[in-house]
């Protein structure tokens, strides 16, 4: 018999009466002083939501400009600052919040813990972050430079030297893009040192670095990976401040700088933080396809050495972004293998996770259909990404709609999807009720069906020749059927996001009460209530094994049995 | 509620995990190796590029004594842990301030290194890729210098209170970790920038 | 609830149609299609591609029919029994079955691919080869030819390079300002413009033509309309049309108006006609503006209503182009667009 406890999971003093609860200001006052990991993690999606919403309009504006050629609709100035503002957002007010929030929220319950090991620094880099944000988005308003009106930045989201030299981008476009992403960096960067502090030093006792979830596991790889993969960007960025204001030379071509520093210092940057950006989202389904096919993950340990893995290959790869910079054969060649390579321990977790499903027993609820989509597109971004790496052949794609098509189909596909499989699977532990799973299928089909009309299509248009980063195109060249197609499924996925917002909002007043543990699952997280009190548990866990939850529902066949 | 039996064992489980505090410096250190490095390379492929002005060889003297006051505050530093640890708290303020003292050094001539080059010998920040390079890398040097000046004299403060005791002695470790840090960087800019750079 | 044989059938469905469309749509000529290959390194990549293809796709097969099949067969079913299925935690012979054969396909793909990168990089050049420099600017191309004396702008020119014939062309490629980058999808692979920085890369042209392209690196508002014309002539028609350029510009005595308009109005601060006071650099050459089919760098067609237009005001083609609308009279415009007519 098990000698071992779970915590009671009912709160010490439930069911706080409104009227107790203090004024509205009262309550809002509470959420800007949080130290508390849950409501920080919530403040983080919350952030991210709102500026998916606004980085999707910033898209739906950009293809409807493209939908045909030699459209009006948004001028050229214009447009570069929409898609340069629509990738920044993404990636920094966008994908990192959400996983950083993801994390914040759930690595504390699954190791057992009562907050992160720096609550005060995880309240600091929240708020640096969300300022960082509004700094850039400060800049619709406040950019004025020599064109007189306000301007956002202009010059790509990877901002390359020297078109972001003082002589080439005049006025404060460019400092803004700098200035806040340096200020959301220091947040992002406090995030990481927090999580890995906590994963490393607050572990529940019983659970060693090999009985953690997987969550937690790449969570850690992720924190770890950001904490060299955030800082050359930030470096960087002071670089290009102190020739923009300082009068220095790092970049200035007349001086003998060299726009190729840049270039190198972007994307040992830039390529690490598309895994930073990719793992979470592994985190994600590695929670929820085990639970919806009611087996354990297949080959737990080699999912940790494959995740290790990616996380130092993945620094090795830089410059398969830089293929027709003029780098040496040799030069091209090796980035060429390293890159193939990080898809290996890549594709072993697509395996692994078949494998998983596979004597399963799967239920096709709306978390695990998006994770299955995920599965799906993500087996295509990395195939897609091969082809990239055949230097050659990216020759012809580089800066094309393929390279769209493709880290679309991994961010949106893969990333964005998981996203919002893990919103529907810990909304109803976070809020207490489940999202409705009939809008939640609406929510996955048409956004999958938008998906794939707008970024299969894409990939053609790369190959028939359509440059990225234009703001119309010539009529003669046969692109204009396809883009029409591709704004088309935009739309699409428009209006499924929105009826996500709808249920998400909405089931919060109307959604079914939950309970502790509504999807059967395994996890600490799932043993307290829900939401999960102040102090999260009554009383600290002890483990035994990677599923706690399992061997307390099946104490004749607990997992230490057969975990080696 | 849990429909989950409930136990209440004794400690069964050795159970130790590293300190959290230096788990967290660590990893600050980590990511500030990183911004360290993109400078570092930036110098190194730098060297020999710029186009005027004056040359390293030219203007740079080997700073010798800064740096034995930089490196030897390292040890003053450890000699000031084992003292708290030890709960030897005079010997720690004394150390304590052995530190600071050669730290301020360390700063006072670099200060009058960058008054000679830029007054006498014209070398700036927007100068040359030598100027540019050097006055980022060593100042953000100088600046994490700065920092940990102002930690420790935090420090020293409090211990002159007598609110410093050997109950924390982990938080100074890790102030000292980072100091510690600080004088690595210190070794690898003055390889560059002194040695092979010149 | 058959949702699998849906959603594959949706997939399959979307990718047939597709396919049919990107057909279509490369049988215009014009187009400048990475799947209509017409010089060697573009065929070669192209080549390569097909491989790569084949290799993808047979694991894409493989791998998501597994899942496919998977999903199929193990969805939960009403008479599933209400215990939970048997927990496999791993297999070692299986898993390191799927870890050593992707690192042997990585390793056939590489060696294929390696190949093909020291075949089109380096790749030695002939004695016959015509030397191209190519310098990039905000928002145009300047093509000199070094061995004719020859400087142009914005369409290129090179001979065709063919069976007993081979003229291959040997680019220069550098910047002037930001980063750009060459691609003309038919004829090689792209290749980026950087200052201080001198990249090369060659192609040979199989078949005389037209063959489009524009810039491939984001360089400023207008970067969409920094377009690309390489026309491949041949060697008649290329003899004729270098000689022609290496003629100082005509003196046409019926345009000295216009003439005396440009060279006050300070055009020649940044253009070149040559064999008279202009020697501007900043700007296109013009000294045989007419031989060009199109204007600011394919903006739009050379007509002299457009011409005129452009010099009254560059914004209404290319809102950003780096020339100032030049605030010049009616007249002068006439004037001044009657000279540029005459440099043929």
């Amino acid at each position: 018999m098990s000698d071992y406890s779970l915590p009671v999971s009912a709160v010490i003093d439930p069911g706080t009466a409104a009227s107790e609860r203090g004024t509205f200001l009262e309550r809002l006052h509470e959420w800007v002083v949080t130290v508390d990991h849950k409501r920080l993690g919530i403040l983080y999606i919350l952030y991210s939501t709102l500026f998916l919403l606004v980085a999707g309009a910033e898209a739906l504006f950009i293809r409807l400009q493209l939908a045909y050629p030699h459209s009006h609709i948004l001028s050229a100035r214009v447009f570069n600052r929409f898609f340069t503002m629509h990738g920044t957002t993404m990636v920094f007010l966008v994908g990192m919040p959400f996983l950083f929030g993801f994390a914040n929220y759930i690595v504390p319950l699954q190791i057992g813990a009562r907050d992160m090991a720096f609550p005060r620094l995880n309240a600091f880099s929240f708020w640096l972050t969300a300022f960082g944000g509004l700094l850039l988005y400060y800049s619709f308003l406040g950019g004025a430079g020599l064109y007189g009106m306000g301007n956002a930045p202009d010059v790509g989201w990877f901002a390359y030297a020297p078109l972001t030299a003082k002589s080439f981008s005049p006025g404060h476009a460019t400092d803004y893009w700098a200035l806040a992403l340096i200020v959301s960096g220091f947040g992002t960067l406090g995030t990481a040192i927090n999580i890995v502090a906590t994963v490393i030093s607050m572990r529940c006792k019983g659970m060693t670095l090999m009985r953690m979830p997987l969550f937690t596991w790449l969570l850690l790889v992720v924190s770890m990976l950001t904490l060299v993969t955030i800082t050359p960007l930030t470096a960087a960025q002071f670089m290009l401040l102190i020739d923009r204001y300082l009068g220095g030379h790092f970049f200035d071509t007349q001086a003998g700088g060299s726009s190729l520093v840049w270039i190198h210092f972007f994307w040992i940057f830039g390529h690490p933080e598309v895994y930073v950006l990719v793992l979470p989202a592994f985190a994600i389904a590695n929670e929820i396809i085990p639970v919806f096919c009611r087996k354990a993950i297949f080959g737990y340990p080699a999912m940790v050495a494959a995740s290790v893995a990616i996380m130092f290959v993945s620094l090795s790869v830089w410059a398969h972004h830089m293929f027709t910079v003029g780098m040496t054969s040799v030069s091209n060649a090796f980035f060429t293998l390293s890159t193939m390579l990080v898809g290996v321990p890549t594709g072993i977790k697509i395996f692994n996770w078949i494998a998983t499903l596979w004597g399963g027993r799967i239920r096709f609820t709306t978390p695990m259909l998006f994770c299955i989509g995920f599965l799906f597109q993500f087996l295509i971004a990395g195939l897609t990404g091969i082809m990239l790496s055949v230097s050659p052949w990216d020759w012809q794609l580089h800066n094309s709609y393929f390279v769209i098509a493709h880290f679309h189909y991994v961010l949106v596909g893969a990333i964005v999807f998981c996203i919002f499989g893990g919103l529907y699977y810990w909304y109803p532990k976070a809020t207490g009720h489940l999202m409705s799973e009939t809008l939640g299928k609406w929510h996955f089909w048409l956004f999958a069906i938008g998906f794939h009309i707008t970024f299969d299509t894409m990939h053609f248009l790369g190959l028939l020749g359509m440059p990225r980063s234009i703001y119309t195109y010539q009529p003669d060249r046969g692109w204009n059927f396809l883009n029409l197609v591709v704004s088309v499924g935009g739309l699409i996925q428009g209006i499924a996001v929105l009826l996500f917002a709808y249920n998400f909002i909405v089931s919060y007043w109307r959604g079914e009460v939950a309970g502790d543990d509504p999807w059967d699952a395994w996890t600490l997280e799932w043993a307290t209530s829900s939401p999960p009190p102040p102090y999260n548990f009554e009383v600290l866990p002890e483990v035994h094994s990677r599923r706690p939850l399992w061997d307390a529902k099946h104490p004749d066949d607990p997992d230490w049995e057969y975990e080696s | 509620m849990s429909t989950v039996p409930i136990k209440h064992p004794e400690n069964t489980i050795e159970w130790h995990l590293p300190s959290k505090r230096r788990v967290g410096m660590s990893a600050l250190i980590t990511g500030e190796s990183a911004i360290f490095t993109i400078f570092v390379v930036a110098y190194v492929f730098y060297i020999g590029k710029s186009l005027t002005g004056p040359t390293p060889a030219q203007v740079l003297e080997v700073p010798i004594l800064s740096t034995i006051c930089l490196l030897s505050s390292s040890l003053t530093i450890r000699r000031a842990e084992k003292a708290i640890e030890d709960e030897r708290v005079a010997s720690f303020t004394l150390w304590l301030a052995a530190t600071i003292a050669l730290a301020a050094a360390f700063l006072t001539e670099t200060a009058l290194e960058w008054k000679k080059l830029i007054f006498h010998d014209g070398l700036t920040i927007s100068t040359n890729l030598f100027g540019t390079t050097f006055y980022s890398l060593v100042g953000l040097h100088a600046t994490h210098v700065v920092v940990g000046l102002f930690l420790l004299t935090t420090t020293l403060l409090f211990s002159l209170f007598g609110w410093v005791d050997s109950r924390h002695s982990d938080r100074f470790g890790v102030i000292a970790l980072y100091w510690h840090f600080v004088d690595a960087v210190w070794v690898v800019v003055f390889t560059v920038v002194y040695l092979i750079g010149r | 609830m058959q949702m699998v044989p849906t959603r594959h059938l949706v997939r399959l469905g979307t990718a047939a149609a597709l396919s049919l469309l990107a057909a279509s749509n490369f049988a215009q000529s014009d187009s400048p299609s990475t799947l209509a290959p017409a010089s060697t390194p573009a065929h070669q990549i192209f080549d390569l591609s097909v491989v790569v293809v084949a290799i993808t796709g047979t694991i894409f097969l493989i791998v998501g029919g597994l899942l496919a099949i998977a999903l199929y067969r193990f969805r939960t079913r009403k008479s599933d029994p209400v215990t939970e299925p048997a927990q496999i935690y791993g297999s070692t012979q299986i898993e390191l079955a799927w870890t050593v054969i992707p690192l042997l396909i990585v390793v056939v793909l590489f060696l294929t691919t390696a190949r093909v990168i020291f075949a089109i990089q380096d790749a030695p050049r002939p004695k016959s080869a015509l030397d191209v420099t190519v310098i990039g600017h905000q928002f145009w191309w300047e093509f000199r030819y070094p061995k004719y004396g020859v400087v142009t702008a914005n369409e290129l020119h090179i001979p065709v390079s063919s069976g007993s014939v081979s003229e291959p062309t040997f680019l220069k490629l550098t910047s002037a300002d930001v980063n750009h980058s060459f691609w003309v999808p038919r004829l090689a692979g792209k290749t980026d413009l950087i200052a201080n920085h001198v990249n090369s890369m060659w192609m040979d042209p199989q078949k005389p033509g037209l063959y489009l392209g524009q810039c491939a690196q984001f360089c400023g508002s207008q970067h969409a309309m920094m377009l690309l014309r390489v026309y491949v002539d041949s060697p008649e028609q290329f003899d004729r049309w270098i000689t022609a350029q290496q003629q100082p510009a005509p003196q046409d005595p019926a345009a000295a108006e216009g003439k005396r308009v440009f060279e006050t109005q300070a055009c020649i601060n940044c253009h070149t006609v040559s064999g008279t006071a202009a020697t501007g650099r900043f700007g296109p050459d013009l000294t045989h503006l007419m031989s060009r089919v199109t204007l600011a760098s394919g903006a739009m067609d050379n007509t002299p209503a457009n011409l005129r237009q452009w010099i009254k005001s560059p914004d209404t083609f290319k809102n950003g182009a780096l020339m100032p609308a030049m605030q010049l009279s009616d007249r002068q415009l006439d004037e001044v667009t009657a000279y540029l007519e005459t440099l043929k």
